[in-house]
């Protein structure tokens, strides 16, 4: 077990079963997102739930942030590694020639993604905590709604959550198979898992993109 | 036609080194790229300058000496073969080349375009063989029956010559496929299976020591392998890698 931790293969693995974990996140968070344009209340329902209940606040989201935590500097650690062992850089280096561009660029689709999620963090996450424990207001079943679409009003901030969720698209092209093969799955299953990730790659941030921009041009009229 | 080369340079190990321009003329579409450098170091001898040093030995795409990094890919433009298989009909007249030694922190240069690829040979003393002893009692191994497509597996594998286009290919320089082919082509037979466990774990672990990079399946290598050795070993490796592990 003392090698599984140290070595090369291991941390891929971990690299591999934390994405995979946040695939699995991301069909939730799409999926209750989605009822916020095809009816308000079972969007105020659901966040609701997932604001509330304590499986959920206590458990699930803890468990969520080491996740992400661990794939970002699991992968931060591998990038530095990989630097390291080339030192001296090709005069000329034609990687577009035998490999697609996205997965050369890991590191700087997920490092967008990232800071992404340092907005949305703020948008949303730090918005709920004060909410919750530092102004603790009473509970208000119909609220998420409301706030979710006035996010999207302003224009940057709609383009910001497009671009970054093309980014994530990208990012998830490759990375979706490419954790089958790090944890030593590639047989004849293999191809399907591919056009599974290529369709995953593309419905899920365009779904996202969708919802950002049907709240931006609907917005809430007081 | 005429050639216009950009060569890497470098004294010794510990000197550094540069690019130097070369043009040369004449070149027929039918010499080898190793024909190639050859006039062009006659030309340098007889010029009293330091020709070139390049590997090579067989120039028949089988010992995986040569390590040339051509415009940016391992071994050149073309498809399975090493660099000694290329030739100047892959380029056009008035063509620039850039020739590199393959790079990796695990892989020094000694001189020019040639590079120390001892990592690979402690990689397959950390595991790539079979405790078989050959004294005169030695079973023969079509006795032991074996699935074909098993057989086709291992043979594939073996077909590894070590040249380390893998690793030169590889964004991260990641020693995985090499590794992973020395490791199936045990792991796919019953001869392999009794040290399977310790094989594996301690192959990984001198490439790790080495200081190859980490793996972030790009496929690069399995392009670039004059061999066409594939993927599916890496993923064979890491599964038997993480089964010896959570076993021992």
């Amino acid at each position: 077990m003392s090698s599984l931790i140290k070595s090369s293969i291991a941390r891929k693995v971990v690299m591999a079963l934390s994405g995979l974990f946040l695939v699995l996140f991301l069909v939730l968070h799409v999926t209750i997102n989605l009822t916020s344009v095809i009816s308000p209340d079972t969007f105020n329902e659901w966040s609701h739930f997932m604001g509330y209940n304590g499986l959920v606040q206590y458990i699930m989201q803890p468990i969520l942030i080491i996740g992400v935590i661990v794939h970002f500097v699991m992968g931060i650690v591998l990038e530095l590694q990989n630097m390291q062992a080339r030192t001296i850089k090709y005069t000329r280096y034609k990687g577009a020639a035998n490999s697609p561009w996205v997965s050369r660029n890991m590191i700087i689709t997920g490092l967008v993604v990232l800071a992404f999620l340092g907005l949305h963090f703020y948008d949303f996450w730090i918005h709920e905590m004060t909410y919750k424990y530092i102004e603790v207001h009473p509970e208000d079943p119909a609220r998420y709604y409301t706030e979710t679409v006035e996010k999207f009003a302003p224009i940057w901030r709609t383009v910001l959550y497009i671009i970054s969720f093309g980014l994530l698209s990208l990012h998830l092209w490759h990375g979706f198979a490419s954790s089958f093969q790090s944890m030593g799955l590639n047989n004849k299953y293999t191809p399907y898992i591919k056009s599974f990730t290529k369709a995953y790659a593309l419905v899920v941030p365009l779904v996202f993109v969708f919802i950002a921009i049907y709240h931006h041009l609907n917005p809430i009229t007081h | 036609m005429k050639i216009y080369l950009k060569i890497w340079r470098q004294k010794d190990a510990s000197t550094k080194g540069k690019i130097v321009d070369y043009t040369l003329d004449g070149i027929e579409g039918d010499m080898s790229f190793l024909e190639m450098l050859d006039i062009l170091n006659e030309d340098l001898i007889s010029k009293g300058e330091v020709p070139v040093e390049f590997d090579h030995d067989c120039r028949e795409g089988i010992c995986g000496t040569c390590s040339l990094q051509i415009n940016g890919r391992p071994h050149g433009p073309d498809r399975l073969i090493t660099a000694c298989q290329l030739h100047m009909r892959s380029f056009n007249d008035g063509d620039t080349i850039v020739i590199e030694p393959f790079r990796a922190k695990a892989f020094p240069v000694i001189k020019d375009l040639i590079v120390d690829r001892n990592a690979f040979e402690r990689i397959q003393q950390a595991g790539g063989f079979i405790s078989v002893n050959t004294s005169g009692n030695t079973i023969d191994a079509n006795t032991i029956p074996i699935r074909k497509e098993n057989a086709d597996k291992a043979f594939n594998a073996a077909a590894c010559i070590g040249c380390g286009a893998c690793v030169a290919a590889c964004k991260n320089a990641s020693a995985m496929l090499f590794t992973s082919a020395k490791v199936s082509q045990f792991a796919l037979l019953p001869q392999g299976r009794i040290e399977a466990m310790e094989r594996v774990q301690n192959m990984v672990r001198q490439m790790d020591l080495e200081g190859f990079g980490n793996c972030t399946n790009t496929g690069a290598c399995e392009v670039e392998c004059p061999k066409g050795i594939s993927l599916e070993n890496i993923a064979r490796m890491n599964r038997e890698y993480l089964s010896a592990s959570l076993k021992g």
